[in-house]
């Protein structure tokens, strides 16, 4: 393992005046990605802030319905949190079936937004990878790729994006919250993650030394129907290779509201707009539902080894929205 | 804006005192910044009940408390611990007598090689505690994040169900 440093931080402005002071430095929350990276030397020497003491870890309601989820909230209390599990049964589902439930006691909700792909080219210190080390190549293009990207790659990075519970939070139109020495700020999680194209070493806007303070759930109705649909190749402790989180609701056989996001199948957690404009308005029906899934899937470009995710994608889509119907989005 | 305090004085890369409470003991080690808590536990402290496995949070085998809640000590610095309560295997045995979850593991032949077997443990009693156990089903999900390669798990899903139900020593190994 790299050699690091190390100090603890007891409250918010501290953690961002020492990081920010300090370009070798980071954050250090739950460390389920950040102590592995250095162990298999995927990252340098860095001086580690512990920012575990910080009082970012509450869930709360806001007065307008909204949920706010604090930066350190674990992934395990989001996920049981009785206002999660009403409110938004797909983020509740998308957590718990992440990871296993010791990872989820310790991983933080700023640091799920924040983890590295899981690309073994990318986690591999002696391959060539642009995210890495920019413009030194792809190996995953011409390698092992049947865990990769089919939607929002671009010739420089097909690299999955690993996270479930960013999916529930792409369709739930979450916000993420951060603060840095300029004060607080908020972005639109679809525009928190920013697709590969030529620069895929930058996965997020933020600068060194800003800090994830909290994300917010806005308030949706159409949430209590929703559900979070993870096909995997083993039943627990996976990650996806293709998911689907999804709300519905349906008013007199029609689709009246509809939210889609997928996971496993592409380079950020990807909202389905596509889809949704289908969906929107249309007969809630198995035809509907298969028009909506290809509509999304038309772009799809496959490696050599994962033209079967597309497929999958379709299916998970059609199936999520069927459970739904059938469950109670008809109202 | 301006920082309200100061931040701790930095510690490392080189050694430094480090002082942990594990299983109750206080103990003081002089450490890396970078050692896991499962290294420290193992090499440093001489408990060397939680085991590594894979060393990158994927087995299990090295599953311990801290602040009472199930980790993975592999992918925990030792030196973050500072401050918490640790638990390992080695800290279940109560006044000298095994924990009811390790008789269970006994008396239901719960493991074959047992290198799994302190983790499972420790992430079995957590599981009564958290309330996870109320199905097969959903031990099986909440137990997913150790792995046995021996394959026990039916008899460890027995056994964790033998100490919900406190009918433990029912088991075939004594039976």
């Amino acid at each position: 393992m790299r050699p690091v440093s190390y100090s603890r931080v007891t409250d918010v402005a501290t953690a961002i005046a020492t990081v920010a002071a300090d370009p070798t430095s980071a954050y250090l929350a739950g460390g389920t990605t950040k102590v592995d990276m250095l162990r298999i030397y995927a990252e340098p020497s860095q001086r580690l802030v512990d920012i575990n003491d910080l009082p970012i870890d509450h869930i709360e309601v806001q007065p307008d319905g909204a949920v706010r989820l604090g930066g350190l909230a674990r992934m395990n209390d989001v996920a049981l949190a009785p206002v999660v599990v009403d409110r938004f049964p797909m983020l509740s589902e998308a957590l718990l079936l992440g990871a296993s439930a010791q990872l989820r006691n310790m991983a933080s909700m700023g640091g799920n937004m924040l983890q590295r792909v899981r690309c073994s080219y990318f986690r591999d210190a002696e391959a060539i990878c642009n995210k890495r080390e920019p413009g030194t190549g792809c190996s995953a293009i011409a390698g092992v790729n049947r865990g990769h990207a089919v939607l929002g790659t671009s010739p420089h990075c097909i690299a999955t994006h690993p996270s479930d519970a960013a999916v529930a939070l792409v369709a739930l139109d979450a916000m993420i919250h951060y603060q840095n020495s300029g004060g607080h700020h908020a972005v639109a999680i679809d525009d928190f993650f920013l697709l590969p194209g030529d620069t895929p070493e930058r996965e997020h806007p933020l600068n060194h030394g800003d800090l994830i303070t909290a994300i917010e759930v806005p308030a949706l109705p159409a949430a209590r129907n929703s559900l979070y649909l993870k096909v995997r190749d083993r039943e627990s402790y996976e990650f996806a290779l293709a998911s689907a989180a999804c709300a519905l609701t349906v008013t007199d056989g029609t689709v009246s509201e509809v939210r889609l996001a997928l996971g496993g199948v592409a380079t950020k957690p990807w909202r389905a707009r596509k889809a949704e404009h289908v969906l929107r308005g249309a007969p809630a029906t198995r035809e509907t539902f298969t028009r909506a899934a290809e509509a999304e899937l038309a772009d799809a470009v496959p490696q050599t080894m994962n033209a079967f995710k597309i497929e999958l994608a379709r299916r998970t889509i059609v199936r999520a929205l069927e459970t739904l119907t059938a469950r109670g989005g008809a109202v | 804006m301006v920082a309200s305090h100061l931040p701790d004085a930095v510690q490392g890369p080189g050694r430094v005192d480090v002082v942990l409470n594990v299983n109750g003991a206080t103990h003081v080690v002089r450490i890396e910044p970078r050692v896991s808590l499962l290294d420290c536990l193992r090499d440093h402290m001489n408990l060397t009940g939680a085991k590594k496995g894979c060393n990158q949070g994927a087995c299990g085998a090295c599953t311990v408390w801290v602040d009472k809640r199930r980790v993975v000590a592999c992918l925990t610095l030792a030196i973050a611990c500072e401050g918490r309560e640790v638990t390992t295997i080695e800290g279940m045995t109560e006044n000298g007598s095994l924990h009811a979850m390790q008789k269970a593991f006994l008396s239901e032949d719960a493991f074959q090689c047992g290198y799994c077997t302190p983790g499972q443990i420790m992430s079995a009693v957590a599981l009564l505690a958290e309330g996870h156990a109320g199905s097969d089903a959903e031990i099986s999900e909440w137990m997913s994040g150790n792995i046995c390669r021996c394959a026990a798990y039916p008899n460890i899903r027995t056994a964790i169900r033998d100490v919900r139900d406190g009918v433990g020593g029912v088991g075939r190994a004594t039976g």
